[in-house]
């Protein structure tokens, strides 16, 4: 079953292409939402199975983008170097903040998160000699792997739907391991799952670990596909979008925190065209969601449809 | 170095009693709900737009800044029956996201009407500094320091000495034996937006002829809000005041021996330094988990 949802997908999402010949919308929303869709996998694992909200994801993403930016303009270092590095400081930053951070609780640690995530994009608004301050940082080279230059719309979107792939395997087959189970024991209580001798505290922080680098690794990939980054990209509004993107999904589904991010990335184009009116229906229309189907799009709709069906099987019979 | 260190501290407790005023509102929302409300930095922003809007329009400043109250007080009831009260009970996640899209919408109204300039406040008693000692003083801080005090102190008193500020309270302890010994839990609800967003309005027109106002300048004032209510141990609003005056003081003097730019961060550190020593805040209840 979990094959079949897996191969569907991937066969969708290579199809796109193929339908849609050289149409610029499939490339850059595909791309967009390709990578929205490995931030929310990533947060997911977090926030869905372990039960631990993050305000302040967009700076582990940040993390990532930046040393790319940095390594790849500054050192003319490899780019697969510098995801690598990139990796590490995310990895090693969330290891040293996992411990003291989910210790904390409910609306503690969203404060908590939150403030992190808010110093780290100070600290790339001001360190000017390193990131460029508020321009930001430009002229970065396309990602070459292993001699293969990604330097087309096409490229990008096959490099990033591979990886899209490659988080959605890990993260299905890290929930169903010895790990997964703990932590989804650790989001039912924590206090039983450390009953049952579970080292809570360990599987929290690792989990925040992979969360980390997962948005490490989308983050890399963010900057080498836009050759540019800026403070922006990754300030508290990103955050806020991403844990959005993992509630609208549907908590702790693998493929509801996918389609919620491609969902989200579909709404912000179409809402493009409304202009001054966006902001006014985006924040409308994110209460409506959770006001009315507060366990996800996904189950809301499917749910809904169940309830017309049994209606009309009761009007036949 | 002394009068210096003297003007900082007053720009601190003006900064400071503001954030003061929004962690109040924080406290009280969280206290009757459990809902932590993300747009409360838009009811600041709503209150200081609206005031502004209405001076324009010819309104002595006393009526603006009564009417913006209202009208601020208005949406706030709003909210609460639209969106806080379908949801009673909801996971802490679920709470946010709609309070934050709330904070959005708001956000995205204020766009519409006012658009994306600053706007500018005439200060409520002229522009002259004063001087103190070393350090100058603008009459608009005093404005905001008194003012904040009267509403700490009418909070308080509210909170104490009234029947309905007990029931509110009884409310924050225990909803169902509340609502046993004859507590009409709705209504207090409702007062409890209410009243924060009257505070949250009246603080963002104390502020807007010192700082302008502009369709985003709740954000960062909401954050600051939180984290004065985190700060003091949520839930406790006298605890958000000293959390608020706190931020504020030390943000101000981070600003003067540090940088101004790293203002934010150096108030967020300290935030976070606060919550890996104290889980719960300085001035929150240790809670045993109930198993």
């Amino acid at each position: 079953m979990r094959r079949i949802g897996f191969f569907t997908f991937a066969v969708g999402v290579a199809l796109l292409p193929a339908l849609f010949p050289d149409n610029y919308f499939v490339m850059a929303v595909g791309v967009s939402a390709g990578l929205n869709a490995i931030l929310a996998v990533g947060l997911n694992l977090l926030m869905g199975y372990a039960g631990q909200i993050s305000l302040g994801h967009a700076a582990f993403f940040g993390m990532g983008a930046y040393t790319s930016a940095i390594l790849t303009t500054r050192y003319a270092c490899p780019s697969l170097i510098a995801l690598t590095a990139g990796l590490i400081i995310a990895g090693v930053i969330a290891w040293l903040l996992a411990r003291p951070i989910l210790r904390l609780r409910g609306h503690y640690l969203a404060m908590a998160t939150l403030g992190f995530g808010v110093i780290v994009h100070v600290l790339m608004v001001q360190a000017t000699p390193w990131t460029g301050g508020p321009d930001g940082l430009n002229g970065i080279p396309p990602l070459n792997l292993l001699g293969w230059s990604v330097d087309s719309d096409l490229r990008w979107y096959a490099v990033i739907m591979a990886a899209l792939l490659l988080a959605i395997g890990l993260s299905l087959n890290l929930v169903d391991s010895r790990i997964g189970r703990a932590l989804r024991a650790v989001r039912g209580s924590e206090f039983a799952a450390q009953m049952l001798g579970i080292d809570t505290g360990r599987a929290k922080t690792q989990v925040f670990v992979v969360s980390a680098l997962f948005a490490a690794f989308a983050g890399s990939l963010f900057a080498h596909q836009q050759s540019f980054v800026s403070p922006d990209s990754f300030n508290l509004t990103v955050s806020v979008e991403l844990v959005t993107m993992v509630v609208l999904g549907g908590l702790a589904s693998t493929y509801g925190s996918a389609c919620g991010a491609i969902a989200l990335t579909l709404l912000h184009e179409g809402l493009v065209v409304f202009e001054d009116y966006e902001m006014m229906i985006h924040g409308a229309l994110l209460m409506a969601v959770m006001i009315f189907m507060p366990q996800g799009l996904f189950i809301g709709l499917s749910q809904g449809a169940r309830r017309l069906w049994r209606l009309k099987n009761k009007a036949s019979a | 170095m002394p009068e210096q260190l003297f003007q900082f501290l007053v720009t601190g407790i003006t900064v400071g009693s503001l954030y003061a005023l929004v962690g109040l509102g924080f406290a009280i929302i969280y206290n009757a709900s459990d809902v932590v409300n993300f747009a409360q930095g838009e009811f600041v922003m709503l209150g200081a737009m609206t005031a502004i809007a209405l001076l324009s329009a010819g309104l002595p400043l006393p009526l603006a800044a009564i009417v913006a109250t209202l009208l601020t007080v208005l949406v706030g009831l709003l909210l609460e029956r639209f969106a806080i009260e379908p949801t009673v009970g909801a996971p802490v996640v679920t709470t946010i996201i709609i309070t934050i899209g709330a904070a959005i919408f708001l956000r995205g109204i204020a766009l519409l009407l006012w658009g994306k300039d600053f706007h500018p406040m005439p200060a409520f008693s002229g522009d002259r500094p004063i001087h103190l000692g070393g350090a100058t003083l603008l009459p608009q801080s005093l404005w905001v320091m008194g003012v904040t005090l009267l509403l700490v102190v009418l909070v308080r008193l509210f909170f104490n000495r009234t029947l309905l500020g007990k029931a509110l309270l009884a409310c924050s302890f225990n909803r169902a034996a509340a609502q046993l010994v004859g507590i009409n839990v709705r209504v207090m609800l409702r007062l409890a937006y209410g009243l924060s967003a009257g505070l949250g309005a009246l603080a963002g027109i104390l502020i807007a002829p010192i700082t302008f106002s502009s369709y985003e300048a709740g954000i960062m004032l909401g954050l600051k809000g939180f984290s004065a209510a985190i700060v003091g141990g949520i839930g406790n609003p006298m605890g958000a005041v000293a959390g608020g005056l706190l931020l504020g003081v030390l943000e101000a003097l981070g600003a003067g021996f540090i940088s101004s730019g790293y203002k934010d961060a150096i108030a967020f550190l300290f935030v976070l330094m606060v919550l890996f020593f104290e889980p719960t805040g300085l001035f929150g209840h240790k809670v045993a988990d109930r198993v």
